[in-house]
């Protein structure tokens, strides 16, 4: 029992970031009918933002090279011990790392769309799916040779010394953990509001059912595919940079599994719908937490994928995919 | 003139679907395009509300050139479509998508006496509030279409044949609301297949034939065509 509770709690961590990546690709896929490959790379770029801005906030020799060079930025250097110390600065470090770098990957996801999507709206689907794949490449070999191939992510001082929280019995559940569970669960429901309430998730939905339509409602469409491109990479970043936290290290490689897992998540909850990817997610997380528990890692991924398989052998849309509605 | 077009020319690709046609409403007016399928009407609307852009001529609204504008902004001159085939968004319900018709507005107490007075135009949709607009019978789309278009507060409402594949009835009611909404002072261009209803209550009509516009004259005129009468009304 307090094995499945573990495997459970894992399994809806690891749920949790996919959910917030397989967002980025049904958001995407829900409003211009596309699969967005780079949008793995979000979540990687993110990872690497993430582990730039704390590395900068947190970090002795970081700052003191950074100062070398920009001596502007030595105002780093008195901050640091705040960050790295206190309660208060702990969680303005975090808020400061997830906030940039989702902002930055958003930026980038709009800069992809506007240059490497939107001109091939109207050829045929295959011209701007390969030109994702490109995007991804790119991004990859970018972050390559920018900045290295792996980099170790530092854990703050300040985490590193949280015990793990009692859940029941001996149950515990690590910090990092908690905090991805918790986020996550609250940029869901977040999202889930803003695109079912707000005019804007409004006109977003909107869009995504009929772009003529739209436009003669006076929706700016390329505004909102922009707004789709920065929300989509904002999460996946989020989930990047708590992958960087949780396995304590980021490589340029490292969206194509997650990336994998968290589009099949997509489709598995029907793609183009977001309660769906969210649901998704963490069906695939917990899945293959426990098929690694109990068989054995080595077949996690097949049994996930079988399962999925089956799934999709019964429900072709996906669990929560609308039969499509005929238009008279 | 509220409306003027001038030798205008939209193609999709190679296929030329509106060949140098030229007209014009004026305030008040209720207007119809006739003509056989394929004849370009609906391209002549989409290209009105920005959908297509025309690669020659002029489209002037309310004294402004709005040749080439996106739809979006072209919608801010109050030039409002209800499209071919009703196009309301399916998984919205009725009165979300009633909150579409008015994205761009921001009076928020005017939109809500706006949308009882759509209620009471279209007293079927009140009981249907909550349903997604995709399960609505295509009567009730058209009238939920049309509520839309009118919580834009449109200075000139165009409608893609509205009586498409609907009973006698509710295309009763369908135009009976348009001759209420021109009275209330609103500008109609209408497109139909229904030759001889859409006539009968316009002012002025225009006959397109293969990307052109070949007659035109007041809707009594048009009706009493000799040429009108055989192509549109089925007689010999
Ligand atoms: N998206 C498109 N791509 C290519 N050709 C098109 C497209 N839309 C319309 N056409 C062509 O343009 C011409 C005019 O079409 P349009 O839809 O404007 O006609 P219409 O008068 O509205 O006909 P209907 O009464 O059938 O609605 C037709 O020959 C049609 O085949
Ligand atoms: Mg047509």
């Amino acid at each position: 029992m307090e094995f499945f509770v573990q495997l459970l709690i894992d399994g809806l961590t690891l749920g949790g970031m996919y959910a917030l990546i397989a967002l980025g690709f049904t958001l995407v896929y829900g409003i211009l009918l596309m699969i967005n490959f780079a949008h793995a790379e979000m979540f990687m770029t993110g990872g690497f933002i993430g582990y730039g801005v704390l590395n900068l906030l947190g970090s002795e020799s970081t700052i003191a090279t950074v100062s070398d060079t920009l001596p502007f930025m030595s105002f780093l250097q008195s901050t640091q011990p705040f960050f790295t110390t206190t309660a208060v600065g702990f969680i303005l470090m975090m808020l400061l790392t997830f906030g940039i770098s989702a902002v930055l990957t958003g930026l980038l996801g709009i800069t992809i769309e506007r240059f490497a999507y939107r001109p091939l709206r109207n050829s045929p689907r295959l011209c701007a799916l390969i030109s994702a794949l490109g995007m991804s490449l790119f991004l990859q070999n970018f972050v390559l040779l920018a900045v290295g191939h792996r980099m170790v992510f530092p854990t703050p001082e300040f985490l590193a010394n949280l015990d793990a929280v009692p859940l029941f019995g001996a149950i515990r559940i690590a910090p990092i953990d908690l905090i991805i569970f918790i986020t996550c669960l609250v940029l869901l429901f977040t999202l889930d509001r803003f695109v079912s309430k707000t005019k804007l998730g409004k006109a977003m939905r909107a869009t995504s059912q009929d772009k003529d339509a739209a436009g003669l409602m006076g929706i700016n469409i390329n505004s909102v595919i922009a707004l789709t491109f920065f929300i989509g990479p904002a999460l996946g970043a989020v989930a990047g940079t708590f992958f960087g936290l949780k396995y304590g290290v980021v490589t340029f490689n490292m969206g194509l599994f997650p990336g994998i897992k968290a589009f099949t998540a997509a489709v598995l909850g029907g793609i183009g719908n977001l309660r769906g990817a969210m649901l998704g997610g963490f069906l695939i997380g917990v899945l293959e937490a426990l098929a690694s528990g109990y068989i054995s890692i080595a077949y996690r991924d097949v049994i996930t994928f079988a399962i999925l398989i089956l799934i999709l052998i019964f429900r072709p849309g996906g669990l929560l995919g609308e039969s499509v509605v005929e238009k008279v | 003139m509220l409306l003027s077009v001038k030798d205008l020319h939209t193609s999709y690709g190679k296929i030329r679907a509106i060949k140098g046609i030229s007209f014009d409403v004026a305030e008040g007016e209720i207007v119809t395009l006739i003509g056989a399928n394929g004849a370009g009407k609906s391209t002549t609307l989409r290209t009105l509300s920005g959908l297509e852009s025309p690669h020659e001529g002029s489209i002037t609204f309310n004294g402004e050139d709005i040749t080439g504008m996106k739809p979006h902004d072209i919608t801010k001159k109050s030039l409002i479509q209800v499209p071919e085939g009703r196009r309301v968004f399916p998984q919205m319900t009725v009165a979300e998508n009633l909150d579409m018709g008015a994205f761009l507005r921001n009076d928020k107490e005017n939109i809500k006496e706006d949308y009882e007075r759509v209620l009471t135009f279209f007293p079927r949709l009140q009981e249907r509030k909550n349903q997604k607009a995709g399960t609505l019978s295509g009567g009730e789309q058209q009238m939920l279409a049309m509520g839309r278009a009118l919580m834009a507060k449109p200075k000139l409402l165009t409608l893609d044949e509205p009586s498409m594949g609907l009973a006698p009835v509710i295309i009763e009611v369908i135009f009976e609301i348009i001759l209420k909404l021109n009275e209330e002072g609103i500008t109609i261009l209408l497109i139909e297949q229904n030759a001889n209803l859409a006539l009968g209550i316009s002012d002025r009509g225009y006959v397109m034939e293969t990307g052109i516009i070949k007659l035109s004259g007041t809707g009594e005129e048009l009706l009493a065509n000799e040429e009108v009468r055989k192509a549109y009304l089925g007689e010999d």
